[in-house]
């Protein structure tokens, strides 16, 4: 069996948006076209869970079909790894849950079939998310709040890199920052197997106080799909690469 | 990922005293007290059939599937203990009509090895490495890597005393990436290597199992992204009783054995050694008489160390 290609976009932001489009709606178009929207806000020490500004947080993931987790800085490496994998494992959950309904009858999920059947499903689901290939599109919020934060954000993307390329399935990452320059964001390192080089490229800090979370997330889309025509435009001998 | 939410719901969910009755087998289960929580569910001590045993629920019903399936497999493993043995899996629903998985498991009592050693002496050190790479190479051999090797997963049965693994939950067979870890004992962490499955990712989170209990509060690396090495050998550098142990807890941490076997066989020499000292120690007692008493004892601690644990293996 040959698995497909996971895709996803993790969204490492501070604070919440407040420039064009709802980044939840944008976010629920970005699911539909098969992609999954994860999103970890970072809290700074002393804030609570309660920040009305990371509330946006969980309604961006649930819409876009992925994971969200708000943490301090400290623990971003482990949670930036564990929200990838659980996203994985979700949309590959997603795809298997779709399978068994068919076979099944309607509404029958994994949960409803017995612990042991259930042990079989799982085993199914796990050895897919090790070999699936899996392309990430990173989005980082640099507004000026981010400034003490980037070095962490830096370190746990490297982090993130050392775990997926443990895994047997291939992977690409690329980086982009918002707000950019002149457009809503801007490419800081290009797709690449491997993150170890960021080092040397990563972002120099944008001021301003606006957070375009919404049209980044949709430039973000834009991006994964002109990847995808460009891709299928060469390899088009080589169908079904594309389907997750 | 609202972990800490369905932690709180569990708090309120079983209480002392509560029964349990599994959705599919129909066994039931008394809750005695909780244990602890997990990094996706609550354990608690239960009762079922007048016997103990540890019962782990939660809300995320893969991730447990996950963990079960590795307690299946390392049940099969044959004639070992590796891990708690697996007594039932089965599903539970509340009052409110939410579903929650479980499983329970055989109920481990002991110490943690940090405790145990403070009590005990330091001469267990080279009895824990042993059994602990005992288990280790048969777990390799038959195809996994334990991945989250800490402190915490591991706990010290008493008569006789044996390391035994209680959370086996990061489990992950060899050639994938570690499923769960933590950062103190993570060779990626350190910049030492990768989170691929392999026998010397454990033999590296082993190293660290032991300079935790003599850094109990732990540490963190000095520079992020470059290999850690010199600070974590000066580490072991400053701990007088791993002296003996030096040489071979630096190899396991540069990746330079291929095997759990490989290992234990260069720390088994090194207790053999001190045993041989002992002897050669004991034949010049005759003329330097009380000279070296403490020697003596230093030995003769390790040479029943090293009988605990010939004892420890046959049992």
């Amino acid at each position: 069996m040959k698995s497909g290609t996971l895709k996803q976009v993790l969204l490492i932001t501070d604070g919440c948006s407040n420039k064009g489009e709802d980044p939840a709606a944008v976010a629920a178009i970005a699911y539909e076209q098969g992609l999954t929207i994860n999103v970890i806000g970072i809290l700074d020490d002393g804030q609570t869970e309660d920040v009305s500004g990371l509330r946006e947080v969980e309604d961006i993931a649930l819409s876009g079909g992925g994971v969200s987790q708000i943490v301090y800085t400290e623990s971003l490496s482990q949670t930036v790894q564990m929200v990838t994998r659980q996203a994985m494992t979700q949309t590959i959950q997603g795809f298997v849950n779709k399978e068994l309904k068919q076979i099944l009858g309607n509404n029958q999920t994994i949960e409803d079939v017995d612990p042991e059947k259930r042990g079989e499903i799982m085993e199914v689901v796990e050895d897919i998310g090790e070999t699936s290939d899996l392309e990430v599109l990173v989005l980082v919020d640099t507004s000026a709040s981010m400034h003490d934060k980037l070095q962490t954000v830096k370190e746990s993307l490297i982090d993130l890199s050392i775990s997926l390329n443990s895994r047997i399935g291939k992977n690409r990452f690329c980086i982009y920052s918002f707000p950019g320059k002149r457009k809503d964001i801007q490419k800081v390192f290009d797709w690449s197997p491997k993150l170890d080089s960021i080092s040397a490229v990563f972002p120099k800090l944008t001021s301003g106080g606006i957070t375009p979370t919404g049209p980044a997330l949709r430039e973000a889309m834009y991006q994964f799909s002109k990847k995808s025509l460009l891709r299928s435009l060469r390899n088009e001998d080589e169908p079904g690469r594309e389907e997750a | 990922m609202k972990m800490n939410q369905a932690e709180k719901k569990h708090d309120l969910l079983l209480k002392p005293g509560m029964v349990l009755k599994g959705k599919w087998h129909n066994k039931r289960y008394v809750i005695k007290r909780k244990l602890g929580n997990g990094a996706i569910g609550t354990v608690y001590l239960c009762e079922v059939g007048a016997k103990l045993a540890a019962l782990k629920i939660s809300d995320k019903g893969t991730s447990m599937t996950v963990e079960v399936n590795v307690l299946k497999s390392l049940q099969k493993v044959q004639g070992s203990r590796l891990g708690p043995y697996l007594l039932d899996v089965d599903d539970w629903v509340s009052t409110y009509g939410n579903t929650y998985s479980f499983y329970v498991m055989e109920y481990l009592d002991g110490q943690s090895i940090s405790t145990f050693i403070k009590d005990n002496g330091d001469v267990w050190v080279g009895v824990f490495m042993l059994q602990l790479l005992e288990d280790l190479e048969q777990l390799h051999q038959s195809g996994w890597v334990f991945g989250d090797l800490k402190q915490d997963n591991l706990i010290v049965t008493s008569a006789p005393p044996r390391l035994r693994w209680v959370d086996v939950g990061g489990t992950t067979q060899i050639g994938r990436a570690i499923k769960e870890y933590t950062e103190f004992y993570d060779r990626g962490y350190w910049g030492m290597g990768t989170r691929k499955a392999e026998p010397s990712y454990d033999l590296f989170s082993l190293v660290m199992v032991f300079l935790n209990i003599y850094y109990p509060r732990r540490f963190v690396r000095s520079k992020s992204g470059s290999p850690s090495d010199k600070q974590l050998f000066k580490k072991i550098d400053d701990v007088k009783v791993l002296a003996p142990y030096r040489y071979i807890l630096k190899n396991a941490l540069i990746g330079n054995y291929q095997s759990s076997a490989e290992m234990k066989a260069e720390v088994m020499n090194v207790v053999h050694r001190a045993q041989r000292k002992t002897r050669s120690q004991r034949q010049a007692k005759a003329k330097t008489a009380n000279k070296v008493p403490f020697l003596i004892e230093t030995a003769g601690i390790t040479l029943i160390a090293f009988i605990y644990y010939l004892i420890s293996i046959f049992i």
